[in-house]
């Protein structure tokens, strides 16, 4: 999960890192208030999840605090890169800047360790420091056991070249990131810039925090950070349900037992729409080992409940999870759907296969459900889906 | 022969008196896996009975392979106790602990592959979030299903579950010699190229099919490896060409972001070191059937 700017300066101040004071407002008026908190002059910056705010026209000083109502009242509800202001952060401003850097922690996937990196050259797109001068970015590799202390973080520092005057400075702020980045579960902590002021001070002015989801259990804090106002409705709907969902561009609903089968579905159709007046998969849906009658009874639900959805298409292999009781799940789910007073319309191809397939395919024959097709190849099944999708456009 | 388990493998399970271990334990010994314990501290000498099998509780990991011989340790552990599990296992030094827990926190998959190397690797970790491993006929560690498939002469390595099931199932006339499911998180113990090693070297095995998904970098240095270490011949599968950037599918390890990880650049990289890529999970069967049978 990404968070906001003023999410990430909050996470910072608690663990230490050391940022400039700076509240979140979601109305015009609320931005003289607090102006005034910070004596009268402020920054207001728009919260949206995407990079070039700033270019965008998303960041404006405010000399007064009725230029900041002014300057809030711009800002919210522009359009940045397709993301909507619904939010502005009210920050102090910054003293005089002499220099800006980058630092960051984030996991090496390749070496199965964390990285930090860290830049004299901040202010910019890191990816592109990397790409112009990747000797001006240090990546330093940190062992998740032995973490960051203060030694580690001078020799971090010192990889980066930064200038004697700050190095001890930056090398502290280095070890509040890394805190912050253990204590919350963090994929990511980025500061970008970290700064030097002319009185001779280092703050974090911006940064980005991505947190890992599968920690929520010990950081019970972290569900109020979600922004459920974003969330796509049917994805939100989803994940009420457990259920495991992502809404994409195309026509033809999929439904599906494993990540990387319904995956592997996904490219399917998407193969067969090419014969198919281009339609693609409208979602991502698995519904994981057991498939249930009522996880399948959930996930057709949301799928039919889309508006772009024109077929579906259930792609399901029987591990452990015999086809039987997959068919059986399908045939119930449709019955729970009608006596719920679903109108189920939408054409539905089913494929079957692994363990119990030919008792699973027989319940599907001889429930003989007029919207539902049997197809036993996933290949044969998803060209059918995405037919019926394509006739139904 | 076989990778990393065979019919001699003394297996023991980590989590075994939960609801998913009790399942999964009654289903690898139905597969012949010969299981010798499991392992939970509050019901230490105490016996759990699967149809007349009865198999002993231990209270530590240590305590069950000095008393069994065990080699194999097999995890279900919830998320929130995975990390100390693992741990535990490392300690004691099992040869091999396979993980199928999903759902570990990143900082704690990351914590405990960092520990193993603190003791010199003497524990191979496969997983987190996979299937475990199966050597058809001889011996089952993990969920994969025993009876999709026979005894054969394709070894099989795969980041996804349901994907290894399809592919076993796909090429179940030709059977398997070992099928390795090593999990889709973003920090797993054993990769490709170890099992690509392994199979390598494993005069029974003939062809390798090897199933990547989109997310970091494994499959191109599998590839880098192949080109230079592998002789026989590879069929590859790579899933989520059509996922779209930033968006997580399932998979805690398959997001793309930015142009590294695409299905598109594993594809190139696998084709570039001479392994046939199939389009789809069916056609990849058959690119593996035809080099078999000629």
């Amino acid at each position: 999960m990404d968070l906001f700017e003023y999410q990430a300066r909050d996470l910072f101040a608690k663990h230490g890192v050391p940022v400039l004071a700076g509240e979140v407002i979601d109305t015009p008026e609320a931005a003289r208030e607090a102006t005034e908190r910070l004596g009268g002059k402020s920054v207001v910056k728009a919260q949206v999840k995407v990079g070039g705010r700033g270019k965008a026209g998303g960041v404006k000083l405010a000399a007064d605090p009725d230029e900041a109502v002014a300057r809030a009242t711009d800002i919210l509800g522009m359009d940045i890169k397709g993301h909507t202001v619904h939010k502005v952060m009210i920050a102090e401003l910054s003293p005089e800047i002499e220099a800006e850097y980058y630092v960051s922690y984030l996991l090496d996937r390749t070496n199965r360790t964390f990285l930090a990196m860290a830049s004299v050259q901040g202010g910019m797109d890191i990816e592109e420091v990397a790409e112009k001068t990747p000797e001006a970015l240090a990546k330093v590799p940190v062992n998740a056991v032995d973490g960051v202390d203060i030694k580690k973080a001078r020799e971090i520092v010192a990889q980066a070249k930064f200038p004697a005057d700050v190095a001890e400075g930056v090398a502290e702020a280095m070890v509040t990131l890394w805190d912050t980045f253990v204590a919350e579960d963090a994929l990511l902590v980025e500061v970008n810039p970290l700064v030097k002021t002319k009185d001779g001070r280092i703050l974090a002015l911006d940064g980005k925090v991505s947190l890992d989801e599968n920690a929520d259990f010990r950081q019970p804090g972290h569900e109020a950070l979600e922004d459920k106002a974003a969330a796509n409705p049917l994805e939100a709907a989803a994940k009420a349900k457990n259920l495991n969902y992502v809404k994409l561009e195309g026509e033809v609903g999929i439904i599906g037992n494993g990540a990387g089968l319904v995956m592997s579905t996904l490219d399917v159709v998407a193969y067969a729409g090419e014969d198919h007046g281009n339609v693609k998969p409208a979602n991502f849906l698995d519904i994981g080992g057991g498939a249930s009658a009522e996880v399948m009874a959930n996930g057709l639900e949301i799928i039919l409940g889309d508006p772009d959805v024109k077929s579906v298409f259930v792609n399901v292999f029987g591990g452990i999870t015999a086809c039987d009781e997959v068919a059986n799940g399908i045939v119930q789910a449709l019955e729970l759907l009608k006596s719920k007073g679903e109108d189920v319309t939408k054409p539905l191809v089913v494929r079957l296969d692994g363990n119990n397939a030919e008792l699973g395919r027989k319940i599907l024959s001889d429930a003989n459900h007029p919207l539902v097709q049997r197809v036993d190849t996933m290949d044969g099944a998803a060209d059918k889906a995405a037919e019926l999708a394509a006739a139904a456009k | 022969m076989a990778i990393f388990l065979t019919k001699d493998s003394k297996v023991i399970v980590q989590g075994m008196t939960g609801a998913t271990g009790m399942k999964h334990t009654k289903l690898m010994l139905a597969d012949g896996t010969n299981i010798v314990g499991g392992v939970n501290p509050r019901k230490a000498g105490t016996t759990v009975d699967f149809d007349g099998t009865e198999v002993p509780v231990f209270g530590s990991v240590a305590e069950a392979m000095e008393k069994t011989g065990a080699d194999v340790s097999v995890l279900f552990v919830p998320p929130a106790f995975a990390k100390a599990a693992v741990v535990e296992a490392i300690d004691a030094e099992i040869p091999l602990a396979v993980v199928i827990t999903e759902g570990i926190a990143v900082h704690d998959s990351a914590a405990f592959w960092a520990y193993a190397g603190s003791k010199g690797n003497k524990t191979r970790i496969i997983g987190p979030n996979c299937p475990g491993l199966i050597t058809p006929g001889q011996s089952n560690a993990g969920i994969i299903p025993g009876d999709i498939t026979k005894p054969g002469r394709i070894g099989l390595v795969s980041k996804s579950g349901t994907l290894t099931y399809q592919m076993m199932y796909e090429l179940r006339d030709i059977g398997f010699s070992s099928a390795v499911g090593i999990g889709g998180d973003p920090v797993i113990g054993t990769t490709h190229i170890d099992a690509l090693a392994a199979f390598e070297a494993d005069p029974e095995t003939d062809l390798i099919v090897m199933i990547g998904e989109i997310g970091g970098d494994a499959e191109e240095r599998a590839a880098d490896f192949i080109a230079k270490n592998v002789t026989k011949p590879v069929v590859g599968y790579v899933a989520g060409f059509t996922a779209p950037e930033g968006k997580t599918m399932g998979h805690a390890g398959a997001i793309v972001s930015g142009s590294s990880g695409t299905a598109a650049a594993k594809k190139e990289a696998l084709e570039a070191a001479g392994v046939k890529v199939g389009k789809t999970p069916t056609e990849t069967a058959k690119l593996a059937r035809e080099i078999l049978e000629g």
